[in-house]
């Protein structure tokens, strides 16, 4: 008796704790890059609202591909970079649109917000808000080569056999650039693009012998530059600046082409389920304070108005060393992909992997 | 009663049933079908066969297949030459303890992932790595020698990656050969090489055709270690794939090449085992 007594009435707790979270919490599943949701963020915001926060750590391509699988389910909300959000909506229909009325637009610096919304529109929906924004450029042992100041530098013979950089698409756009070729101004025309890509595949061809291998992760990297196997790559300018703590000679520097811009950002994928956890999230993480803790994890700066007076003063003075006023002007800010481009890139990096 | 045991089958089958249905035959139907698809416009598909004319008009793919094939029949055999004397060691040379020890000894690497064991290959091998600042330490390199990035790493990595899989039907069908089928055949005046040939090697023969196959597949479908190992020089079939699908976001192109791989590794084997006059049903039964 007295044991039914003890399952009921905990058979009853369990009933009312259930119902009190499925009421006013949901657990939110968040598709996110590494450091951009730091525990301590998650814990705080757990706290203040009750929801749960569930972190997949991912990439671009990952990320649209994991939506792409689940025709946009699993996930309540993502953080796909901004050139990477109206193509694959046109083409996939993965993500849904914002609903700006429950975003508190205060938060975010005005003129990042309008490009945001303004390259992430399909049709007269806006689909994202930046988060957190950088650039990738080059990533050099200002001691061991301090001639590499440019993309097409990497394929000097003086840093031969100790270069290393990705086989994306970042490699392709840099190099194109460095050449003197305008690639974003060719996305609307597939031929020209085309012709472009040929370029820089020619040019990645001939630089091959002098690579040591094509890094795949961040971390893979990391270890090439700490020990000292490669001089000069490409990289986030993050990376180089972690770098920079350990070995001051390392360092991220600018390319003369100019340094490529991105911006994370936020987009609800089209069968996400926790909507309001969602938003709530967004305008959690964009306040000053919060935004500033995420700038400390993942080394970027953010979208949220105020928080570079948070941020610590080593990161700001990487910064600006990095980055005079002339670099600034001079980053190449990503524009949307067209769908299919992915195609003539593909082929190209196919082919580049392939030679010998 | 007969009707209780056709039930009783019908339920032992039914998570086979399932397991076949739902993991490879239902994806591999729905794989052929996506392979099946040609994107004429944002988000607009056609029926046609334009994903595998690409793999045989662009000479690269095929290329790609053919080192990975190539590659992954020279690991294979390789594989067998280490494995073959290792396990009539354990089946033939000794009992007992040492027998179980030594076999153990072979199984310990597969308790850590893969992944692990290909990271210690790369500490190994890479520029300030311990082979090479061994090398220079003896004085037999006079600078950092890179062992990674190459061919022969990729080739180190799978071989030593397969090891088991071969040593485990080897020492089983080596077990089964009676010593006195060995001894009769020293009695009968053969020397070494000639009981190897005509009494060892034949009574071996399933489990080296096993464990060939086994060990074949693994390396044709293996990711890890040629991407790893082998940087910029990998250029490994699953690789393409791979990247179709997810960098590239063309799943029709990597859905036929992972159709292609199927079949063409299906009809590798088959030919392997037509050319050395094997068959399955000799090898299972």
């Amino acid at each position: 008796m007295k044991k039914q007594s003890l399952m009921l009435s905990s058979a009853v707790a369990f009933a009312v704790i259930a119902g009190a979270t499925a009421a006013s919490a949901d657990t939110l599943r968040l598709l996110t890059w590494g450091g951009y949701a730091p525990e301590d963020v998650v814990a705080k915001f757990e706290d203040m609202t009750g929801h749960t926060v569930e972190v997949t750590k991912s990439n671009n391509e990952e990320m649209i591909a994991k939506l792409r699988a689940t025709g946009g389910g699993g996930f309540d909300l993502a953080q796909p970079s901004q050139d990477r959000i109206a193509g694959p909506q046109a083409e996939f229909g993965i993500y849904k649109p914002m609903d700006m009325s429950k975003i508190d637009t205060s938060l975010f610096i005005p003129s990042m917000l309008e490009a945001t919304k303004g390259n992430t529109m399909v049709g007269d929906a806006v689909y994202g808000v930046p988060h957190v924004w950088g650039t990738s450029g080059l990533v050099v042992d200002t001691a061991m080569a301090g001639m590499v100041k440019d993309y097409t530098d990497l394929c000097s013979p003086d840093v031969a056999g100790k270069v290393s950089y990705r086989l994306k698409r970042p490699t392709l756009i840099g190099f194109a650039f460095s050449m003197g070729l305008d690639p974003f101004a060719a996305y609307g025309d597939e031929a020209a693009y085309t012709d472009i890509m040929g370029q820089v595949e020619a040019k990645l061809i001939e630089c091959k012998p002098g690579v040591k291998t094509y890094w795949g992760g961040g971390d893979e990297l990391m270890g090439l530059l700490r020990s000292g196997e490669v001089v000069a790559s490409m990289a986030w300018d993050t990376g180089g600046w972690k770098l920079n703590a350990d070995k001051p000679d390392i360092t991220f520097v600018a390319p003369a082409a100019g340094a490529l811009g991105w911006v994370d950002t936020f987009v609800l994928p089209a069968k996400g389920k926790a909507d309001d956890a969602a938003y709530a999230w967004i305008n959690f993480v964009m306040q000053p304070e919060v935004a500033a803790m995420i700038t400390a994890a993942a080394g970027n700066f953010t979208a949220s108005q105020g928080a570079d007076e948070f941020a610590s003063a080593d990161l700001k003075a990487r910064y600006q060393a990095s980055f005079p006023a002339e670099a600034i002007d001079n980053i190449k800010w990503y524009p949307p992909v067209p769908a299919g481009l992915e195609a003539i890139e593909g082929g190209v990096l196919d082919r580049v992997k392939a030679a010998k | 009663m007969r009707r209780d045991a056709k039930f009783g089958l019908a339920l032992l089958l039914t998570p086979l049933l399932l397991w076949l249905s739902l993991l490879i035959f239902i994806p591999h139907i729905d794989l052929f079908l996506v392979s099946l698809r040609e994107r004429v416009g944002v988000g607009k598909y056609d029926i046609s066969l334009a994903n595998y004319l690409t793999f045989i008009n662009e000479p690269l793919y095929m290329w790609t297949f053919l080192r990975t094939a190539v590659m992954s029949v020279v690991a294979t055999v390789i594989t067998l030459l280490i494995a073959f004397p290792v396990s009539y060691y354990i089946a033939k040379m000794v009992k007992g303890r040492t027998q179980s020890a030594l076999f153990l000894l072979c199984l310990v690497p597969f308790w850590v992932s893969e992944l692990v064991r290909t990271f210690g290959w790369m500490i190994l091998l890479r520029e300030t790595g311990i082979i090479s600042n061994l090398l220079q330490s003896v004085g037999l390199a006079s600078g950092p020698v890179e062992m990674l990035y190459n061919d022969a790493a990729i080739m180190v990595g799978l071989v030593y990656t397969s090891m088991l899989f071969m040593v485990v039907p080897l020492v089983t069908t080596l077990e089964s050969l009676a010593d006195e089928v060995v001894e009769a055949g020293y009695d009968l005046g053969g020397n070494g090489l000639s009981v190897l040939r005509e009494i060892i090697i034949p009574h071996a023969m399933p489990g080296i055709v096993s464990g060939c196959i086994v060990v074949f597949m693994l390396c044709l479908g293996n990711y890890l270690t040629p991407t790893m190992l082998g940087g910029k020089e990998s250029l490994w079939f699953t690789e393409l794939i791979y990247s179709q699908f997810i960098v590239r976001f063309n799943w029709e192109l990597g859905a036929a090449f992972g159709f292609l791989l199927l079949i063409l590794s299906s009809v590798i084997v088959w030919g392997m085992l037509r050319l050395t006059g094997q068959s399955l049903e000799k090898t299972m039964g």
